[in-house]
């Protein structure tokens, strides 16, 4: 094989993993945009939280973040489904720019506490695995991306098995298509909505501990990321479970490509670019059945 | 105050589209950059002064702004995906103008300062007198401006937009060309904020001018005074002010200088504003005190 085609496999394989990683983070957007109808414009911030917490985990009990995953996504559920309750569930019925501001004043406050209680610099966690790839031949594989990507799609299976297969899936899923009908049948409509608000903040939560094995993390990064994952939400296709994971996968290849090819830098370009393009000529998304 | 008419000022630009005809752009900070950087660039490359200068970063930014209407409502995109899609041509243009040398790159541009005692009105370089009177010019006119449109044909079919577009559409409103509008003078309005920017503060950079921040900040002073109405960005422009040189004073008094502590206190007032008063102060001001704009 020659070294060009080498590189070009390698810099796919870090994208899908990181790809999948970002999947996750937007799949969780996706439920609360998609069921709890928020536009959830702190989840980068959320996500980024997540982040601080397993650094704090670590630092702390030395609890490593593969295994920080369960009691982070716990304490994001409860996290997602108090702060629904409180403070979120009013606007539901709210004018959408009345939402976005909502979630955008929650956003500012979440990014700054984190500044100021963490300071500006960046922190990550050394871990001995993470300097050791695997070696596949004459390719390289991070294991700190490997491990990442395999956990978020874990995560990402288990909510669609809770979709799809449970109950209280279906109820969410029934509320998510027609909330008068839900109420009619006598759900408890406003239960579903914090329980998928709960969800799709644990699902950042469960993004956000694995993507600490993959960046330096400032306190910066929230914003970042909730563009990064409206983008994908948009591109693979709103409401649409499998066009969340595969817009991430999407988003994952071309930044790596872009970074490896035009400059680092660059990279975002790219996303946006895609995104522009998507709601110009394909407005549901890759995946989307209807808008 | 010249800050506060800076934001007051282009609170009123995005007013008129957000406020009026309900359209919630994000990315102002487009139209702001673009203004600045074209206003700057003919200064920098050609010595071409910005009286000349503002009529190109009007233009380009209409033109961009007609751009974006036009792709938006001809295939649809609506609501929080319009919102996106000004985003999204924000942080295209930011990351773009950063690996773009001939306006400087990420690394910046600056224009000459000139000396800071003479007046220079032709090309706009000066005390900060001179420029404090340029943007209480422009305020003026922009509420002037916003006044008379409100209350005129375009005003009344905007609003009939912002409640309810279907039923504007089906009363004979074209509201393709009515949203398109709004649009393009909101941005030329923006530009103009642009080209103060650019002289202003004599240096540029796309991560200042274009990033989302900016545009925060722009649609803070009408959404805490109130979306809307003609004097809330005002309004609202001039309560950050205070808050914001109260907050500075509250903070070195007690020692407090911590770098978020302001965007912090933001984030509170802008969340309490929403929760609590989500029509703005002045709606609820010009309630009590029976004022009809």
């Amino acid at each position: 094989m020659s070294l060009d085609f080498v590189n070009l496999a390698n810099v796919v394989i870090s994208g899908l993993l990181t790809g999948i990683v970002y999947g996750l983070m937007a799949l969780g957007l996706s439920v609360i945009f998609g069921v709890a109808r928020i536009v959830n414009f702190a989840h980068g911030e959320m996500m980024a939280l997540a982040m601080y917490l397993s650094v704090l985990l670590f630092s702390t009990f030395h609890l490593e973040p593969l295994f920080a995953v369960a009691p982070v996504a716990v304490i994001f559920f409860i996290f997602g489904y108090v702060l629904h309750g409180a403070v979120i569930h009013p606007f539901v019925t709210r004018p959408e720019h009345s939402q976005f501001i909502l979630l955008l004043a929650l956003a500012i406050i979440m990014t700054n506490s984190l500044l100021i209680l963490f300071g500006p610099d960046a922190r990550a966690v050394s871990l001995d695995y993470l300097l050791e790839p695997i070696e596949l031949g004459p390719l390289l594989i991070d294991r700190g991306k490997l491990y990442a990507g395999l956990v978020a799609f874990g995560a990402a299976a288990g909510l669609f098995t809770l979709f799809r297969f449970t109950h209280t899936g279906t109820a969410v899923r029934a509320s998510a298509d027609n909330w008068l009908g839900a109420k009619v049948v006598g759900l408890d409509v406003k239960r579903l909505y914090a329980l998928a608000f709960g969800l799709g903040s644990a699902c950042g939560g469960i993004a956000g501990c694995m993507m600490i094995l993959l960046v330096d993390l400032t306190p910066g990064l929230g914003p970042a990321y909730t563009l990064l994952a409206f983008v994908i939400v948009i591109v693979g296709g709103l409401g649409s479970m499998t066009g969340a994971l595969a817009g991430g996968v999407l988003i994952g290849v071309s930044e790596a490509l872009a970074g490896f090819y035009v400059a680092p830098s660059a990279k975002g370009m790219f996303s946006f670019a895609l995104l522009i393009l998507v709601l110009l000529f394909r407005p549901r998304g890759l995946l989307g059945n209807k808008l | 105050m010249t800050l506060f008419l800076f934001f007051a000022y282009a609170g009123q630009a995005w007013n008129i589209m957000m406020g009026f005809a309900g359209q919630l752009s994000l990315g102002h900070s487009l139209y702001l950059g673009v203004g600045a950087y074209a206003a700057a660039a003919l200064y920098f490359h050609f010595g071409i002064g910005p009286w000349a200068g503002l009529w190109l970063a009007i233009a380009l930014c209409a033109l961009l702004g007609a751009a974006i209407g036009a792709l938006a409502f001809r295939y649809g995109v609506a609501g929080v995906y319009f919102t996106l899609l000004t985003i999204a041509f924000a942080e295209f243009a930011r990351i773009g103008l950063d690996h773009f040398a001939w306006l400087g790159g990420s690394g910046g541009m600056f224009l000459k300062v000139a000396e800071r005692d003479r007046v220079e009105l032709l090309n706009l370089r000066g005390t900060p007198a001179m420029f404090y009177y340029v943007i209480l010019a422009l305020s003026a006119a922009a509420l002037a401006l916003s006044a008379w449109l409100l209350h005129s044909r375009a005003g009344y079919y905007w609003q009939a937009i912002r409640e309810n577009e279907d039923a504007a559409q089906a009363l004979g409103i074209n509201t393709f060309r009515w949203k398109m509008l709004a649009v393009v003078i909101s941005a030329a309005m923006t530009a103009l904020a642009g080209v103060f920017s650019a002289f202003y503060y004599s240096s540029l950079f796309p991560e200042q001018l274009f990033s989302i921040n900016r545009s925060v900040e722009i649609i803070l002073g009408p959404i805490i005074g109130g979306v809307g109405t003609i004097f809330g960005p005002i309004v609202g422009a001039a309560l950050l002010t205070v808050l914001a040189e109260g907050t500075n004073e509250i903070v070195v008094a007690f020692g407090w200088e911590v770098p978020g502590i302001k965007q912090l206190i933001y984030g509170i007032v802008l969340f309490a504003v929403i929760v609590f008063l989500p029509h703005g102060i002045w709606s609820a001001l010009a309630g009590k005190l029976k004022v009809r704009e």
